[in-house]
């Protein structure tokens, strides 16, 4: 696992999210209301859709396609939907965020 | 045979007088109104929240038209007696209609007391008293301008209170030190002070009017040391006095008020009089519940059966001010045979004061939180000997005799006798009764068979309780769906609350309506963002991560994350520049899909999110704005091609669609808003399956309405016809801004026009021809801020990064 900067708290607003684009595909970074910084794969486990682009409440995402509800935490679907995304890890030091990529896979591309 | 009743006036006192009376003795009396009012009785106190906007007119009339014909009642409106002959036994209106009476009642309330200050009668000085006076003070609020209110008493603060809701710049002249100095303490009446300038109000108290200044209209209001304020409108609410003129003119004992003994007669025997003119036992009073006990004993006179009589009893205040609550029952002097008890609690603004004399209450002085009044008032009346609750009587009825916090169980605990309404004097025991008796199970019809809660609605909340109690399981106050799984509040409440307590922000709306999650949900917040866009257009700042992300972006997004662009075509009409213009951008994006759509229009389909600016860009160089094709918004007006080249075309049906579309474009709504306008009434441009439809005709234009052709199919409804493109113009901006004020989030304009009535539309837009021109006003005053193309600005860099991914590791890869 190597760390990587990916930019600053900033860059994201409240109750917003940004795609990080990497060789395994894309990844969402979430910033809840309270700060609190997320990292899953930008694909939901129902049709696909792009997690980064729906409505961010609590330590949730609502899909924009069809309203699936996504833990940040977990990656669960919540409710009575069935599935999860993989969470990446990821933290912020100093107001940088960094997130947790498998080296070997990515040099695999 | 049927005696002759006359009644003059037709306010709050008669109304309910003749209620009783049609149960206790129907059909004994033929009966005659005349009332100076052009207008139903309705409930003068709620009064203040129509002028807030909490509620209309409509809501608040006690007995409709179609009451007075039902009990066989002639009602005369906007005639006043000039004159009792009581040899004849008749009385006279000021349009000569004299009519004769074998009993008469005089129910003419009160007058308001104007300050003999020079500039009393200038134009914008108004009181504050009926209809009129609301709808004088809404016209003046419309200008925005400012206003100063005479009185800080329970009208003045209402006043207050409603016009600053209304937008205005609301000063407060107050002569005594404290606020409503005859009801609250003046501990009460700081707090009391506190809250009203924490709602923008400015509060001048000592201070004495010396006159109202102005050349030909109100300019300002001039203070005894010299301070002028500014204003358009100036509302005196200093007090009211007895109207007993008419009494006295025809030779009756008047004191203050209308003589009368215990049961309602005055020195004439065959005349009562009842309601704030009157004045029994010595006092006058200003407040309903006492009138309410009028009206039954002058019924139960009248009806013959005289065992009842007029008993004094003080009557609680309570201000119909959302969000300040206060209640004060009693006498709150200081005194030496007195004694007092005193909870403060500061940072939560609570004021609680109550008054002993041996070990009995005689007063209650209670601000920011209130439920225990009724409790403290029971006790009070039944002078119930406190002595062994006393360590604890302040802290309230949940904390006596072991009853647990729980505040159903201090509801149960009261006496049946407890008195839970108010005005109207409603007990507890009654209404448990009536609930029982007629297995009522709503709120609605506990008002309408026991009265309680139907006047002033401060006991709601105990009423509420009391069916909770009764009813068990089988009551459910949720019959309003909530919004959501954050809030049990429905949509409705939502919105009115939004208005009445001047919430502006989502996290205000969370705080205040005590939300049950952190921030929302993907359901509540794109509606709260619409509400607050809709009531605040100036002032709330849009929250863009409270929007679905095609209205962020805007652009629909596709099911393969990809987005489509739909440029305005202004009413389906576009040139060879325009459609060159887009296949550039096909070609220069290599965009996948290009489609005609059904709204008149042209789609580019599959467009990557980064790539939308640029798009953009290059379509805003062709003059193309967005068409808002994902927007809840309008969307298209369709048009035929009309006179200009139908040989069937009556108008211009082309051009009226690019006006209307021109003039409404950017508008956020509650739903999506798609119009039509065909030239004949062979309709080709589909009108009469849309929300808004013109079908052009001879004589004019016919405006349908409420037409669905979705999930949903329906036909219009005819809305009306008029006769110019500015007047249709006009009440279709009226229809939609109505609409924007009223509907739920989500809901299209033919569910919300079933929900409102059709009726009701058509006399609002269409009828009542201020307030159609209100609506106008203010959808137009929105538009300053809505008309803004979102593309030109998000390509002059607006919510730039919203369009590139944060980062690309990849690049960092390859960088190692
Ligand atoms: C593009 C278009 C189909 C076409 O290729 O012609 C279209 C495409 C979509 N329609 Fe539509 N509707 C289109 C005309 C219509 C019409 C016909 C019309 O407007 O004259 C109707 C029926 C009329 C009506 O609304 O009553 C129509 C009734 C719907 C409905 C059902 C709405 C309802 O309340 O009953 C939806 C679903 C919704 O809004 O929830 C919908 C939703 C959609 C969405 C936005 C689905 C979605 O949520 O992503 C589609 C977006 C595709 C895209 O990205 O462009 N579309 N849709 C038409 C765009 C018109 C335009 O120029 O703006
Ligand atoms: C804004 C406002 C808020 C209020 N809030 C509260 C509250 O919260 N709680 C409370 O208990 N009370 C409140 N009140 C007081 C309450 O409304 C009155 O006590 C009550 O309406 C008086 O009833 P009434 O029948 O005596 O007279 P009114 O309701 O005043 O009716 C008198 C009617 O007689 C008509 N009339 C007068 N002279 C003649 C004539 N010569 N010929 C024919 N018609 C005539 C008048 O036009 C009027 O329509 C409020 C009052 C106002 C104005
Ligand atoms: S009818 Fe409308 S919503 Fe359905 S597939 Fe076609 S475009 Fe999409
Ligand atoms: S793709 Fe996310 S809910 Fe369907």
């Amino acid at each position: 696992m190597t760390w990587f900067a990916i930019g600053s708290i900033d860059d994201i607003p409240q109750r917003g999210a940004r795609c990080v684009v990497t060789p395994q595909g894309k990844i969402g970074v979430f910033r809840t209301h309270d700060d609190r910084i997320f990292a899953i794969e930008d694909h939901c486990p129902h049709k696909g859709g792009p997690l980064s682009q729906g409505i961010v409440h609590g330590a949730s995402v609502t899909c924009p396609l069809h309203n699936w509800v996504i833990s940040l935490e977990t990656g669960l679907a919540q409710g009575a939907d069935e599935g999860a995304v993989r969470t990446i890890p990821i933290k912020v030091e100093d107001g940088r965020i960094l997130i947790a990529l498998d080296r070997q896979l990515m040099a695999a591309e | 045979m049927t005696e002759k009743l006359v009644i003059v006036g037709n306010g709050m006192a008669p109304g309910r007088m003749l209620e009783h009376l049609f149960e206790i003795a129907p059909g004994r009396y033929d009966v005659t109104i005349f009332n100076a009012e052009p207008r139903v009785n309705y409930d003068r106190i709620m009064l203040s929240p129509v002028l807030s906007g909490e509620k209309s007119f409509e809501e608040i009339v006690i007995h409709g038209d179609g009451w007075y014909i039902q009990n066989g009642v002639t009602l005369y409106k906007g005639h006043r007696i000039v004159s009792i002959d009581r040899d004849a036994r008749t009385v006279t209106s000021d349009h000569g209609v004299t009519e004769s009476y074998d009993r008469l009642v005089i129910a003419t309330g009160s007058v308001p007391f104007i300050i003999p200050v020079p500039g009393k009668d200038l134009p914008g000085v108004i009181t504050y008293r009926d209809l009129d006076d609301v709808n004088a003070m809404l016209l003046a609020a419309q200008s925005r301008a400012k206003a100063v209110v005479i009185g800080g008493g329970l009208l003045g603060l209402e006043a207050a209170a409603g016009l600053k809701a209304r937008g205005m710049e609301v000063t407060l002249v107050h002569v005594m030190p404290t606020l409503m100095e005859r009801q609250l303490d003046p501990a009460a009446g700081y707090l009391l002070q506190k809250a009203i300038e924490a709602r923008g109000i400015e509060v001048l108290t000592r201070a004495n009017t010396k006159a109202i200044v102005g050349d030909g209209k109100v300019e300002g209001v001039e203070l005894a040391d010299g301070t002028l304020i500014p204003a358009s409108l100036v509302v005196m609410a200093v007090g009211i006095r007895p109207n007993a003129t008419l009494a006295k003119e025809a030779g009756l004992e008047v004191n203050r008020g209308i003589v009368t003994d215990r049961y309602m007669r005055t020195s004439d025997p065959e005349i009562l009089a009842i309601g704030e003119c009157a004045e029994v036992g010595g006092h006058v009073y200003g407040l309903v519940a006492p009138l309410y006990q009028m009206a039954r004993v002058a019924a139960a006179s009248l009806g013959g059966a005289a065992d009842e009589c007029f008993v004094h009893s003080d009557t609680p205040t309570k201000l119909k001010v959302t969000g300040i609550d206060l209640y004060s029952v009693g006498d709150f002097a200081d005194g030496d045979d007195r004694e007092e008890i005193v909870l403060r609690d500061a940072s939560a603004g609570v004021y609680k004061r109550v008054i002993l004399r041996d070990n009995r209450i005689i007063g209650t002085v209670l601000f920011g939180e209130t439920a225990d009044g009724s409790w403290f008032a029971d006790l009070q009346k039944k002078q119930a000997d406190i002595s062994e609750m006393r360590d604890t009587l302040i802290f309230g009825q949940a904390f006596q005799g072991g009853a647990s916090a729980d505040p159903l169980a201090a509801v149960a605990a009261l006496s049946d006798d407890a008195e839970i309404c108010g005005c109207n004097g409603v007990c507890k025991g009654k209404i448990v009764g009536t609930i029982t008796a007629k297995g009522l199970t709503s709120l609605d019809d506990v008002r309408a068979h026991s009265k309680a809660s139907a006047s002033c609605g401060t006991c709601t909340p105990l009423v509420e309780k009391l069916m909770a109690l009764t009813l068990g399981d089988a009551y459910n106050p949720a019959a309003v769906q909530p919004m959501c799984s954050c809030t049990a509040l429905g949509h409705d409440e939502v919105r009115r609350l939004i208005k009445a307590r001047s919430l502006k922000s989502i996290p205000a709306v969370m705080q205040e309506l005590e939300w049950k999650t952190s921030c929302g949900c993907a359901k509540c917040r794109p509606a709260l963002n619409y509400y607050l866009v809709c009531d605040w257009p100036d002032e709330y700042a849009d929250d863009y991560q409270s929007r679905f992300i095609n209205e962020r972006v805007h652009a629909n997004i596709q099911k393969d994350g990809t987005y489509s662009v739909v440029p305005r075509m202004w009413g389906g009409v576009t040139s060879a520049k325009e459609l060159r213009a887009i296949a550039d951008v096909v070609d220069k994006f290599a965009i996948p899909t290009v489609k005609v759509t059904g709204g008149q229009r042209i789609d580019m389909l599959g467009i990557k999110k980064e790539d939308l600016p640029a798009v953009w860009s290059d379509l805003g160089k062709a003059g193309f704005v967005s068409g808002h094709a994902y927007a809840k918004g309008l969307r298209t007006v369709k048009t035929c091609v009309g006179s200009d080249w139908c040989r069937f075309g009556t108008q211009d049906s082309t051009g009226l669609g690019i006006r209307i579309e021109k003039f409404m474009w950017g508008s956020w709504t509650p739903a999506k808003v798609k119009m039509a306008v065909s030239g004949c009434p062979r309709n080709c441009a589909e009108a009469t399956c849309k929300d808004v439809g013109v079908i052009c005709v001879d004589s004019g234009y016919e405006i349908h309405f409420a037409g669905a052709a979705g999930l949903d199919i329906k036909g219009t409804e005819v809305l009306g016809l008029v006769k110019s493109e500015d007047e249709a113009l006009e009440v279709i901006v009226a229809l939609t801004q109505m609409y924007r004020e009223q509907a739920r989030y989500l809901e299209r304009i033919y569910k919300w026009a079933r929900r409102v009535g059709y009726d009701e539309i058509r006399r609002q837009v269409l009828h009542d021809l201020p307030r159609r021109k209100e609506y106008y006003d203010r959808f137009v005053f929105s538009q300053k801020f809505a008309q803004v193309d979102p593309w030109s600005e998000r390509v002059s860099g607006k919510d730039k990064n919203e369009f590139r991914p944060l980062a690309d590791v990849r690049h960092q890869l390859a960088a190692e």
